[in-house]
């Protein structure tokens, strides 16, 4: 337990470091945001019917941009390899690497959606829709992501296969994220929505960890 | 704690690396690899680390099969944090396996550069923060892979005692070198060429 606290210290130490990493996708969410309004007009009440999704999209990719250099870093200086025998099974170290992703992109993203919700005039009612759902749908992003990076860690050109690979694991996450923000905004109940997500989370859970784990094996072979 | 391969075979692609390599080193042991390049001394390493592919074979350590936790290795790539400072580096490994980082630095002549990124450290330096490392972890089995490429004299006498400590605990060590070693009395395993 220890070790996993470690490692998770560790990750927040580094990106501490290189805080470009996380301010870089922080504002390619901002700026990607804020080029639909300039690309489809600003008549408010279009934005306020698109928000919802152009939310949901920027952050999902936003979510993407620092995934390959997540073992990367760690896979080309040799630390993957120390980490893999320091005792902490591969499971959990891919675990403790998703909660830092998580938490360095996850939830700066989270307290950046809210702005640019309201810049996207996203009626109020519809904000805590939106940030539930993108709470529950970042922590998935973190999990499968950290699985897809794993899986094509010391692949030849990953960086291309990896949105590839991740963006359809992800359809469930955005088509129920969305539906949630666009229900409430409507003024019809979210409860649903926002269960399917935390099932797709619960499953994600257990399931991404693991293959993360096998994954990062079979790469250091 | 005694460490015993048994007919470790491994291919890459389709070519045999390592022929059914036996090996046996008793508590406080060591044993150096030896052969020319491309051998499979770096290979049969990381087989034994258990990082590397075994397609066939058996690998045991103080009697039993379940190496996890027990393994120090250093291989060409010394795994250091170039963002972290060296006693941050140190200081991972320590928590990770749940020891105290402190005496390590000063034994391979580290303290004054321990509040330093490890980016600014020379190649040489960051090979020592590595061997460091290997006292941090407290591991009873060290594989190291060129341990001391890099280092200076006084730096690979520093190690000697180390390693000399590490092997007075009954530790085991196997090296893979070109290098002359601080290990007196080491057995020698030569690979053939391939």
């Amino acid at each position: 337990m220890t070790a996993f606290w470690a490692l998770l210290a560790r990750e927040l130490r580094l990106a501490a470091r290189h805080g470009g990493d996380t301010a870089g996708a922080l504002l390619f969410f901002f700026v990607a945001g804020a080029l639909f309004p300039l690309a489809i007009g600003p008549a408010p009440e279009t934005l306020a019917r698109l928000a919802p999704g152009i939310v949901w999209v920027c952050a999902l990719l936003a979510a993407l941009l620092p995934l390959d250099r997540l073992f990367g870093a760690d896979f080309e200086d040799g630390s993957l390899d120390q980490l893999l025998l320091s005792g902490l099974p591969g499971s959990v170290v891919a675990f403790g690497k998703a909660a830092a992703h998580w938490l360095l992109t996850g939830v700066p993203l989270l307290l950046a959606a809210g702005p640019l919700a309201v810049m996207l005039r996203l009626p109020t009612a519809a904000l805590p829709a939106l940030l539930g759902g993108l709470a529950l749908g970042t922590a998935c992003l973190s999990l499968l992501g950290t699985a897809c990076a794993a899986i094509v860690l010391g692949a030849r050109r990953g960086g291309v296969l990896l949105p590839v690979l991740v963006l359809p694991l992800t359809t469930p996450v955005l088509i129920f994220g969305a539906a949630a923000a666009d229900g409430a905004a409507s003024g019809l109940p979210v409860r649903g929505e926002l269960m399917l997500l935390g099932a797709y989370l619960a499953a994600c859970l257990p399931l991404c960890p693991v293959a993360a784990g096998a994954a990062l094996r079979a790469a250091c072979e | 704690m005694r460490l015993i391969a048994e007919a470790i075979s491994t291919f890459r692609g389709d070519r045999l690396v390592l022929d059914r390599i036996s090996l046996y080193v008793p508590a406080g042991g060591a044993l150096l690899l030896l052969g020319p390049n491309g051998a499979g001394k770096s290979t049969l390493l990381r087989a034994l680390a258990g990082l590397g592919r075994v397609d066939a074979g058996r690998i045991s350590f103080d009697g039993s099969d379940e190496l996890a936790g027990k393994i120090a290795y250093l291989g060409h790539l010394d795994g250091i944090k170039p963002g972290l400072s060296a006693a941050e580096n140190l200081a991972f490994a320590a928590r990770v396996a749940g020891r105290d980082p402190a005496s390590a630095l000063d034994a391979l002549g580290l303290s004054r550069l321990a509040g330093l990124p490890a980016r600014m450290l020379s190649a040489g330096q960051k090979r020592r923060l590595a061997l460091a490392r290997l006292v941090v972890s407290g591991a009873p089995l060290w594989l190291l892979d060129e341990p001391t490429l890099g280092v200076d004299a006084a730096s690979v006498a520093a190690f000697g005692a180390q390693l000399a400590a590490h092997r007075a605990g009954g530790g085991v060590v196997v090296a893979a070198t070109h290098l002359p070693l601080p290990l007196p009395d080491a057995a020698e395993l030569r690979l053939g060429a391939p």
